[in-house]
């Protein structure tokens, strides 16, 4: 029986497993995409769609009741400023859930947990300029996914060295 | 304190042992490079999933695999 298992625990007493899941949920709004373990991506993919819900309405009522989860109040601008109306033509589904494989030490299942719009973060772009530099090879997230999608071959061809 | 009433041999612990078998986890090949991979998993090797580019993999890494 699995009677009373509703929500997932995480090895965590309720005030601890609420603030991790608080603080999850704030840097994903912040930084739009971030890892974590798979069981906690799900468990705060479940509070960010919530949120997200409350901030498609854009009401103070709506705003109060995320500011009880959401203490940041940057982060609670964002969301209804910016992240809310991307979404406001969506029945829900405004996370993904990114399965990585299985991390080396304590073999945890890696995730990335994002929201489905999202913009390109400072980090990222930083990264893709450099791939960009560094060879032919277009680094990360090209605006045009359809440019190219080098096979085996062709990229083996375009390694240097 | 329980103890053991009689010698116990060594088949007996064999065959017992015979039920410890390891599964191969499931691999199929990364439609985008090729490379044997997990279902339902970015690639590790080119960090493709469901056609396009989520992950950033470095050179120095996807040379290594
Ligand atoms: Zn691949």
């Amino acid at each position: 029986m699995r009677h009373g298992d509703k929500v997932p625990k995480l090895g965590r007493t309720a005030s601890h497993r609420r603030a991790m899941l608080r603080n999850l949920v704030q840097q994903l709004f912040v930084h739009e995409r971030i890892q974590t373990t798979l069981s906690k991506a799900r468990e705060a993919s479940r509070h960010a769609e919530r949120m997200i819900r409350f901030a498609r309405q854009d009401t103070v009522a709506a705003r109060r009741e995320v500011a009880t989860f959401v203490g940041d109040r940057a982060v609670l601008r964002k969301l209804f400023n910016d992240i809310g109306p991307r979404f406001v033509e969506r029945q829900g589904g405004c996370t993904r859930v990114l399965r990585l494989g299985v991390r080396e030490g304590d073999g945890a299942e890696l995730a990335l947990l994002e929201l489905v719009v999202r913009k390109e973060s400072e980090r990222e772009k930083q990264v893709r300029e450099k791939a960009a530099k560094g060879s032919g090879r277009g680094g990360k997230k090209s605006k045009s996914p359809a440019e190219e999608k080098p096979g085996r071959k062709s990229r083996g061809k375009q390694k240097p060295g | 304190m329980p103890v053991p009433k009689r010698r116990h041999s060594k088949e007996r612990g064999r065959k017992r042992r015979t039920h410890w078998k390891l599964t191969a986890p499931t691999v199929v090949e990364c439609p985008h490079c090729h490379d044997p991979k997990l279902p339902h998993r970015v690639c590790p090797h080119c960090g493709y999933y469901a056609g396009r580019e989520v992950i950033f993999v470095s050179k120095d890494k996807e040379k290594t695999r």
